[in-house]
């Protein structure tokens, strides 16, 4: 019998790949992503079967792990937040010149609005750029159900596909209709083709064409899909392109039934056919869609067209930023209700460190050794700790990418700085740190490396750290000398030998790496709590 | 039947618990849920909301729209204020009178309080106090629950019976107290 599970948008995605038969899910925790993963890690079904779930040290070891999967025919699913794509490009992208053998879903999160990241890129131009196939559901449900589509439909074009959501689908709970009964997995089978994945020269540009040649088939197989509908609409003065879940924000303006025709996009290429059916039928178009200008920029092109195309480029709605139902009202003319004005009395209230976190110790010594001198600069990474840059530490001058705060060291030392430290998590030097040390190690770059290691994955919720008690041994096996490499304990009773240690190895000349070691306090309370429910 | 609620508080005071047990109560009912979160980075002594919307009909948008919003149900009242924009104005507010102090530049209360006491529909509470009084102390955000009943349309009865089926594993001392908490909202409502 069908049941209704409340689910969140991860939750679902995880719960439809488990019930595809999945074999293996890879992947490093980035919001709005993490919670696929640690739904599967729970899973009593995923248990049963002994799913592959462990954390992976960063994006790229996860896709290529479940490139592996496939190879041996099993079905995998690769999940991570947008600007983790960055971080596996190379085998992504190669993943549609070798294609698949067991299904492949690779899921990203992107985060509109930046709630939890850095930029916001649109993950779809990925999907255009690697000639692979675009999943983009509008709700929870078609979230569930088409994980199932999506492997099925790899395994039928030996393709990967690529699944993208938004931080609003990620995020948000509805009920969902789970199916009666999973699917097996797979067996596993010796059908991959060495000529496919051997990417020599020779046979890559065989594959090469093969894909080019598939796309016709898959814009095909994108105008019939069931997950892209022409619904028709009365005026036609305005047709209206909603891709994922800008289609519920139209919705949501029109209770009584939008009278303008809509074309709801969930599966790319772009369904061209009905696009133009569209732009027929319509005196002008407008293209709704959450993150970048991605169909719209394609309908418009560069040459004129007899086509009035409308969106975030022409200022109908906001050039960045994600969708609001009130932004999408707003582009379609509509009046806004009575509001009340914002209250002038009501302050920001910014994320911080909490109280008790092992960072701000490290922080507290640091600002205080820099303070003797002149122009010393922190080069910061990506987690809990870049919060240092707030009040009232401002401590970090810096925070690009995973792994940054150690190349970005290395390379102002290169230029001349000195002092150049550089601050990076456990989870973030495993992640992407360790062959930026080897570099500075090969060079003994004068740099002071600082791994706050709190023992965990802390800003994503405290997932396991691939590198937990590895770090000095990981250290070693880089190259560094033992004089150089110290672990202290960042509690305030320790300050005078946190700040005694730090001062000594920025006078270093070379690379030095301090870690200060202690356990996060959300996850020091969580396991508190765990063991008192046990007694 | 429609209630469009904004939770709102800040990051570790649990409102997505009360969000639960709405959730389940909805779900009971057979009502259509759709209920945006906030993970990540804010969750760190940041603000925090929540968008839950249940209705008899379908639901498109997970986001409330502004001036949408029948309930604003706070943790906290300056967090309260935040989201007028978003509140109806025929909607309540049902907010924990109790300020989190945790910026250097947090507003003065009589400021606060005069902003709230401006609006027509607002129950303030000092939960944590009555918690305490009541030896229910971990049970304070119920009592907002109980507080805002009649302003989330759903029956009395059926929140305790989500009560009891979410914090039943708990044991049947944490069920009582998340019982007394709702009772002593209920009785705060206006």
């Amino acid at each position: 019998m069908a049941r209704k599970r409340l689910l969140l948008g991860d939750e679902a995605i995880a719960l439809g790949a488990l019930h595809a038969g999945l074999s293996g899910v890879y992947a490093y925790p980035g919001t709005p992503s993490t919670e696929i993963t640690e739904f599967i890690q729970a899973d009593p079904l995923a248990k049963e079967r002994k799913v592959h779930s462990r954390w992976c040290t960063n994006e790229k070891t996860a896709m290529e792990a479940a490139l592996g999967m496939s190879f041996m025919g099993k079905r995998a699913l690769v999940c991570m937040k947008h600007v983790g794509l960055n971080v596996c490009a190379d085998p992504f992208v190669n993943s549609g010149i070798t294609g698949v053998n067991g299904g492949v879903v690779v899921l990203v999160a992107d985060d509109p609005s930046m709630h939890s990241s850095q930029d916001e890129q649109d993950s779809r131009f990925y999907g255009k750029f690697a000639m692979i196939p675009t999943f983009e559901p509008s709700s929870q449900q078609e979230a569930y159900d088409m994980m199932a589509v999506a492997f099925d439909y790899s395994e039928q074009q030996k393709l990967p596909v690529l699944m993208r959501v938004v931080t609003r689908m990620a995020h948000s709970r509805a009920a969902v209709t789970i199916a009666d009964e999973p699917r097996e997995e797979n067996e596993l089978n010796y059908n991959a083709e060495a000529s496919h994945w051997v990417l020599l020269p020779a046979n890559a540009r065989k594959r090469n064409v093969a894909l080019t040649s598939q796309q016709a088939q898959l814009e095909t197989d994108a105008c019939n899909s069931e997950y892209n509908r022409y619904v028709e609409g009365t005026d036609k003065s305005m047709g209206i392109i909603a891709s994922g879940i800008a289609f519920n924000y139209v919705n949501e303006c029109f209770p009584q039934g939008c009278p303008y025709p809509i074309l709801k996009i969930s599966q790319y290429p772009l369904p061209k056919a009905l696009v133009r059916r569209m732009c027929d039928e319509c005196e002008s178009v407008l293209v709704v869609e959450d993150g970048q200008p991605f169909i719209e920029d394609m309908l418009r092109g560069v040459m004129d067209g007899n086509t009035v195309v409308k969106g975030r480029l022409t200022g109908e709605l906001p050039r960045t930023g994600e969708l609001t139902p009130d932004v999408v009202k707003a582009a379609l003319g509509l009046p806004s209700d009575e509001t009340y004005n914002p209250c002038p009395d009501v302050v920001p209230r910014p994320p911080a460190l909490c109280q008790g976190c092992g960072h701000r110790d490290v922080y507290t010594a640091l600002n205080k050794v820099l303070l003797d001198y002149e122009n010393p600069r922190v080069f910061g990474d990506i987690g809990c700790y870049t919060l240092g840059f707030l009040p009232p530490f401002h401590a970090i001058h810096s925070c690009v990418d995973m792994g940054a705060s150690i190349t970005m060291a290395k390379g102002a030392a290169d230029a001349g700085q000195w002092p150049a430290v550089a601050v990076i998590g456990d989870s973030t030097f495993t992640h992407s740190g360790m062959t930026g040390l080897l570099d500075a190690i090969n060079e003994n770059a004068n740099i002071t490396v600082i791994i706050s290691d709190n023992l965990t994955t802390g800003m994503t919720g405290g997932q396991d750290s691939a590198g937990t008690n590895k770090f000095e041994a990981i250290c070693r096996g880089l190259g560094l000398s033992d004089d150089h490499l110290h672990v202290v304990v960042p509690l305030p009773k320790n300050m005078e030998e946190i700040t005694r240690i730090i001062k000594q190895e920025i006078e270093y000349n070379g690379t030095s790496v301090i870690i200060p070691r202690r356990e996060c306090i959300q996850t020091f309370q969580r396991h508190l709590k765990q063991k008192k429910n046990k007694q | 039947m429609k209630s469009d609620i904004i939770l709102c508080g800040v990051g570790g005071q649990g409102i997505l618990s009360i969000a639960t047990v709405i959730g389940e109560a909805a779900m009971n009912e057979n009502l259509y849920i759709k209920q945006a979160e906030v993970h990540g980075m804010s969750q760190r002594g940041g603000d925090v909301q929540s968008n839950l919307r249940i209705s008899s009909q379908p639901i498109n948008s997970d986001l409330i729209a502004k001036g949408g919003a029948d309930v604003i149900i706070s943790m906290e009242p300056m967090e309260a204020l935040r989201y007028l924009p978003y509140l109806s104005k025929q909607g309540w507010i049902i907010t924990s009178s109790t300020p989190f102090v945790n910026i250097p530049n947090y507003p003065d209360m009589d400021k606060i309080n005069a902003d709230l006491d401006q609006l027509q529909n607002v129950i303030k509470i000092d939960i944590e106090s009555m918690a305490k009084e009541n030896n229910i102390p971990r049970s304070a955000n119920i009592i907002l629950l109980g507080a805002a009943q009649k302003a989330l349309g759903i029956e009395y009865h059926k929140l305790e019976d989500a009560i009891r089926s979410i914090f039943g594993r708990k044991g049947e001392a944490v069920v009582e107290a998340n019982i007394k908490a709702l009772a002593l909202g209920k009785a705060m409502q206006k």
